[in-house]
């Protein structure tokens, strides 16, 4: 089992809530302070070098317009950490590339952050949240049609080594590909799929990339990772499902008490109490299917939204979206979502949020690395 | 007339009325028979009214993503039709394919009407034409639409499952239409002045998307066109005050005033 430590770098000092319709897109960066926000980035960087120093790796993520993750260039971010760290692995999850024009320029990207970090990246894809659509100008209706065939053109570009090659699909066009750098790592750095739903991780499973899914519970990431087992399956790679394919994220905080780890964990929780969103930017049309769309015109909502509405440290560990408590406790709750959704190799450690302080962080950090890690190694042996 | 199949595309096409052939294409709403319009319309002429691809019943190709795609088709369904001279009437998104359709063969039409229409920019780039839809609250937007928005509500619990999928999927189709350009096509100012024949601006006096100033930036683009604004109608004139609408259209289709 790997661990990795993950921040959304969130701008969480806003005005109250009642006075924005909305976090993302339309709230104005007249309450982003510059010089706060540069603090900020310096503190989490710090935070993900010191989890690299306690043996984890580093996650980070990309959004766009949001006070919720002020990380809207991932790969500089990355590049950064490329350079300071030395030994954790890099996961950027995502790149966006259903909103991007040029999947050529995120394959350089992701090229030159893995030879500078010499072979260290792990490169991930998202289809990205609905609320990613207005920043991006990009369109909703064949979003996933986008997403794949930018990966294709990505993964031509990274594997081709003879001079220029060419790409005609349906979105994106290329005719002469031949980028400097190429990848560190042969054939190409390891890529992941985030996905929240089964059809979209039965996809991932039958080409074999790395399926994480981000607070689906015990069942949801139950149905998502039987799905991706049974498409690897189905697609001629073997009966066994090695554990490193799977990867889940949840919010994690570790105290030396009960209370003060549930004190940190109410902190966390601001992941998705904070998420205000109105209808329009939530549900833009052609983002979930027409029958999803159906379901939820019929009162269908969607799980986490329905428990961010009355968010409890305890309602999200018995939801299985947050472990947190002691040592004990916590290697008990992964433990229990691990057993319940057939083991996965990867957990995703949201592990700072809004109001989480930096010594509060690092506590966390600390404790997990020093007394959970060592023994889910034992998991899946 | 019901499923037509045009460029391997299966079009559902209704069809009412006799008399001169008119082609009815409809908004972002979608097509729905049984509106008193299409019986007053109907009452002088043969209405003939597709379902856009994506819309209705009709199929959505994948090579499909711009209103030109759709006015291509609806000229290859007037050659079935045998129809040689056409007049065609458009409302809101229907409108722009109409405006497409008049560039591409304007010896074709006897006359134009463009209701509410968009497909033109022709304001500052520093600001919308038309407000952003996508990003609107919808009870603003219904207030938009409509003079008396109540009338209209949206009430899903008095719909069918397949009256909702229709729904969903017609939002869906016109945001792939109509995304970006944002309800344009920079190409057609450059077109419109091919259109010859005498062609009728229609608009809502409370019409909170389409402006005055836009319409009569887009009609000064045409070069036979003329103006006229229906004073207790919105942006959907023909569902609001149907006998109004089809007064002007038809005396305009006449060739009266």
């Amino acid at each position: 089992m790997r661990a990795w430590h993950f921040s959304e770098t969130a701008y969480h000092l806003l005005p109250p809530a009642e006075t924005y319709d909305s976090i993302r897109v339309s709230l104005p960066n007249k309450h982003y302070d510059p010089a706060v926000g540069a603090d900020l980035y310096h503190r989490f960087l710090d935070e993900w070098l010191l989890a690299e120093e306690e043996g984890l790796d580093i996650m980070l993520n990309e959004h766009h317009q949001t006070a919720t993750c002020v990380d809207p260039a991932a790969p500089l971010m990355l590049s950064i950490l490329a350079r300071q760290s030395h030994k954790a692995r890099l996961l950027i999850l995502g790149n966006p590339i259903a909103n991007r024009n040029q999947p050529i320029r995120v394959a350089e990207e992701m090229a030159m952050i893995d030879v500078i970090s010499r072979g260290r990246l792990e490169a991930g894809f998202v289809r990205g949240v609905p609320y990613e659509i207005s920043p991006a100008n990009s369109n909703p209706v064949r979003m996933n049609e986008r997403q794949w065939e930018a990966l294709d053109m990505i993964v031509k570009a990274w594997t081709h080594h003879d001079g220029p090659v060419s790409f005609e699909g349906r979105f994106f066009h290329a005719r002469a590909i031949n980028i400097w750098p190429r990848p560190y790592q042969q054939p190409h750095p390891p890529i992941w799929i985030s996905t929240t739903s089964p059809a979209g991780a039965a996809r991932v499973g039958s080409r074999g990339y790395i399926q994480a899914t981000f607070l689906t519970g015990f069942d949801g990431t139950k149905a998502i990772f039987d799905s991706y087992r049974s498409a690897w399956r189905a697609g001629g790679r073997g009966e066994d499902v090695p554990l490193d394919r799977l990867a889940y994220a949840a919010m994690v905080y570790v105290g030396e008490t009960e209370a003060e780890a549930h004190a940190g964990a109410e902190k966390l929780l601001w992941y998705v109490t904070s998420n205000k969103v109105p209808p329009h930017f939530a549900q833009p049309p052609g983002y979930v299917s027409v029958d999803a769309g159906v379901k939820m015109l019929r009162g269908a909502e969607h799980p986490l939204s329905a428990f961010a509405k009355a968010a409890t440290v305890e309602g999200a560990i018995k939801a299985g979206i947050m472990m947190a408590g002691t040592p004990d406790q916590v290697v008990k709750q992964i433990r229990a979502v691990y057993d319940h959704v057939g083991g996965f190799g990867h957990l995703l450690n949201m592990g700072q949020a809004g109001f989480l302080e930096h010594e509060e962080t690092v506590r966390g950090i600390k404790l997990f690395a020093r007394e959970v890690y060592p023994r889910l190694q034992a998991f899946g042996a | 007339m019901g499923i037509v199949n045009l460029a391997g595309v299966d079009i559902d096409v209704w069809e009412g009325g006799e008399g001169p052939p008119l082609l009815f294409l409809h908004g972002a709403g979608g097509f729905r028979p049984g509106p008193a319009f299409l019986d007053l319309l109907g009452m002088h002429q043969r209405v003939i009214a597709p379902s856009h691809p994506g819309f209705g019943l009709s199929d959505l190709a994948d090579w499909m993503d711009r209103p030109e795609d759709i006015a291509h088709v609806y000229w290859e369904l007037l050659d079935r039709l045998g129809l040689d001279t056409i007049d065609i009437v458009g409302t809101s998104f229907g409108g722009w394919i109409a405006a497409e359709m008049a560039t591409m063969q304007p010896q074709r039409l006897h006359r134009l009407v463009l209701v509410a229409p968009a497909g033109v920019k022709t304001g500052s780039r520093h600001e919308l034409d038309i407000p952003d839809m996508f990003a609107t609250p919808a009870d603003v937007i219904q207030r938009m639409l409509y003079v008396d928005p109540d009338k209209f509500k949206v009430d899903p619990d008095a719909m069918t499952d397949e009256e909702l999928r229709i729904m969903l999927r017609n939002r869906e189709s016109f945001a792939l239409f109509a995304w970006d350009p944002y309800l344009h096509n920079p190409k057609l100012p450059h077109r419109l002045h091919k259109v010859i024949c005498p062609t009728l601006f229609l608009r809502g006096a409370h019409d909170g998307l389409i402006s005055a100033e836009y319409v009569a930036r887009y009609a000064a683009l045409v070069p036979n066109a003329r103006i006229v604004t229906l004073p207790d109608a919105a942006h959907v004139p023909q569902l609001e005050t149907p006998e109004a609408f089809a007064t002007a259209v038809l005396s305009f289709l006449n060739g009266e005033g």
